[in-house]
């Protein structure tokens, strides 16, 4: 088989600047038919700039952008109807209830009303089909935004932050629209999120960006084997320390916090490593607060290579 | 229900219409209470009351007035408590209208006061056995409250024996008359004002029109179904203060219906095509609030729809009548009260759906959906 024919979207090292900032610089990533793709990254990472220049809301201005083939420029109908949308916050129309939201959007695609009620019971709204909007809490806000990225019954499915300010219980619950999906439909998914176990529990693939720029991707077990021989040490003292206390050999690297006093150490071996820590520990005379090592996982990879937690 | 995406959008603005008590209060009953409210306070006008101050100082009393006036005409009426006597008289009859006239001896800051607060237009006083007349020269009311008083002073109740009052009590020459029609042509401009700019600026705030744009849906369908859902609303209201006009004040469209109908629509066409525009790159409710406001509140003012404009001075009135709001209050008074049809509007139908073409086309090109 054809490489081409697999990739259902090809982004081809595309940068999108806006005056200073550059929001996407030189991203390059495919997605094959069927594979759910995770986009993580903190705020301002450029996640959702990526999805709507696939979306087509946005242009690029360097770079381009294939769905099965075909490019926005040339074939923006096809396109249109090939994708399915969950954009960040959109409001709907407070006046309108639930079923007549997804009915507008269904004669956009000229659905027929047997296709209404469907996704309806594919999101579990059947029963609030006739609240008004204004009157949803936000995990069926989400789902209505779901259910209209739903309708067209598309093969590549866009959704930026669908969970994002959800309590877990609502949150589950799209993620097991989304597997239900995945396993019936084969459906494409780019999802963007800043939460770690959501990228793990959905997603075939993570692409992991910062600053407009991707800085890993793969399955979780080939980012974490990236890392396999690392493991961590992670502390919290009473007092702050010298900066030179960690130059010495078999500690990649430390990230240090100096509001919380706690620290994540990336070492080779803690079994090589741990002895030698609390020996500099006890010369200096500092105080341990808390002790806990563990192997490195993705949350971890995350803040070692952007410095930054997820949820900032 | 209806699979067409242009009557699902029409259906989404008159859900949103409907569903508002707001919205059905201030663009159905609160222009309907305007028309009654606005028609009883000027109709009603064959009797009114003025109050005239009178200034006498330390040395002079009622008697000192008393000498000037023909006591018979006059009812003098001490109040027990004070001592003050009040003078009252009338002017007119049935067919003139009648205006009672009290008159209340006061001292100079009281008079004073009176003439700030607008309770008196003209005081009187007495200097070097003169009786003087105070008022502002440019105040018509209180020019002729000076002419009327001055006759009644002089003894002549009646008019001349040579000349009559006719007054006019038929249609189309009421103030109601006058009122009416510029109360339709204004709801016009404010529900397509507020309807469709407002709506649109809103929608593209809640990131609604992003998401919209990014289904099949054509672009012109979502600004198209805004103003035929207009064009539906602002019939149902229109219906509803000509009703209500026709039960309570007899108000009946002389001219042609067929031309009014036609106005009518060139009318919202006009100021759709200035809405589209006023949001076609608003980004904030706020910024669009003083936008419309902007646009809106010179017309309710300028327009003559409370007032004939012809009050205002002679340079500014050819202005005035380009005014969208203008030409169409202009012509709706022409259908209903002087009977006119097409021939006699043509050019206001053709200026305003002009208007609006272009205003709705630049809007249409320079929209911003996201």
């Amino acid at each position: 088989m054809n490489a081409m024919e697999t990739h259902i979207l090809e982004v081809k090292d595309v940068y999108k600047h806006f005056k200073e900032v550059k929001a996407v610089d030189g991203v390059n990533f495919s997605v094959n038919s069927g594979e759910f793709i995770a986009l993580l990254g903190p705020n301002g990472a450029g996640k959702t700039t990526t999805v709507e220049m696939i979306e087509g809301i946005q242009v690029p201005k360097r770079g381009e952008i294939l769905i099965s083939g075909m490019t926005w420029k040339r074939d923006e109908k096809s396109i249109r109807n090939k994708i399915g949308i969950s954009l960040q916050e959109t409001r709907f129309i407070d006046k309108l209830t639930t079923k007549e939201t997804i009915q507008l959007f269904a004669s956009f695609y000229k659905l027929p009303s047997s296709r209404v009620d469907e996704v309806l019971e594919i999101v579990n709204l059947s029963e609030k089909k006739k609240s008004f909007v204004q009157n949803l809490s936000g995990g069926q806000r989400q789902k209505l935004a779901l259910a209209i990225a739903l309708l067209n019954n598309a093969p590549l499915l866009l959704l930026d932050e669908p969970t994002t300010g959800l309590d877990p219980t609502a949150r589950r619950e799209i993620w097991n629209i989304l597997i239900d999906l995945k396993r019936n439909r084969k459906t494409s998914l780019i999802l963007t999120t800043h939460y770690m176990e959501e990228a793990e529990y959905l997603c075939d693939r993570i692409i992991i960006m910062d600053k407009g720029k991707i800085l890993a991707q793969g399955t979780l077990d080939e980012l974490l084997s990236a890392n396999n021989s690392k493991e961590i040490i992670e502390f919290s003292t009473y007092d702050s320390f010298p900066n030179d206390f960690f130059c010495y050999d078999g500690v990649y690297k430390l990230v240090w916090d100096e509001r919380t006093n706690s620290g994540k150490l990336i070492v080779g071996s803690i079994v090589a490593q741990l002895p030698i820590f609390l020996e500099r520990i006890n010369q200096l005379g500092i105080k341990l607060n808390q002790l806990e090592c563990r192997k490195l996982t993705l949350d971890d990879l995350f803040i070692s290579m952007t410095g930054k937690h997820l949820a900032d | 229900m209806f699979k067409n995406s242009f009557i699902q959008l029409i259906l989404v603005q008159i859900r949103d219409f409907y569903r508002e008590p707001a919205a059905l209060f201030w663009s159905l009953l609160f222009p309907v209470l305007m028309a009654w409210g606005l028609g009883i306070a000027f109709s009603k006008k064959p009797e009114q009351t003025k109050t005239i101050a009178l200034v006498l100082n330390e040395h002079q009393n009622t008697n000192s007035f008393e000498r000037y006036i023909t006591k018979s005409t006059f009812i003098k009426k001490t109040d027990s408590i004070s001592g003050t006597s009040f003078f009252y008289i009338d002017y007119g009859n049935e067919k003139l209208g009648i205006t009672h006239y009290i008159i209340k001896p006061v001292n100079n800051q009281q008079a004073e006061l009176m003439i700030k607060r607008g309770n008196a237009a003209l005081f009187l006083s007495i200097n070097d056995s003169t009786l003087e007349y105070h008022f502002d020269r440019y105040n018509s009311d209180a020019q002729l409250s000076y002419l009327q008083l001055s006759s009644l002073f002089k003894g002549e109740v009646q008019l001349s024996q040579q000349s009559e009052v006719m007054p006019m009590i038929e249609k189309g020459t009421r103030y109601v008359d006058f009122l009416i029609p510029g109360l339709i042509a204004m709801n016009v401009m404010m529900s397509v004002m507020w309807g469709i700019s407002y709506t649109l600026i809103e929608n593209r705030t809640k990131k609604l029109l992003r998401r919209m744009v990014a289904t099949p849906m054509p672009k012109w369908e979502y600004i198209a179904s805004h103003i035929v859902a207009r064009i539906i609303l602002c019939f149902i209201e229109a219906i509803i203060i000509f009703s209500f006009s026709y039960y309570y004040f007899n108000i009946t469209i002389e001219g042609s219906i067929l031309a009014f109908i036609i106005l009518f629509l060139s009318g919202i066409i006009a100021f759709s095509g200035i809405a589209v525009l006023i949001a076609s790159r608003t980004a904030k409710t706020q910024v669009g609030n003083g936008l419309i406001n902007l646009i809106v509140m010179p017309m309710m003012l300028l327009s003559g729809i409370y007032f004939s404009y012809h009050n205002f001075p002679d340079k500014v009135i050819p202005l005035i009548q380009a005014l969208p709001l203008t030409m169409l209050a202009d012509g709706v008074r022409a259908i209903f009260n002087e009977s006119a049809g097409i021939i006699q509007i043509w050019k206001y139908i053709l200026i305003l759906n002009a208007l609006g073409l272009i205003t709705f086309t630049i809007g249409l090109k320079t929209f911003k959906w996201y």
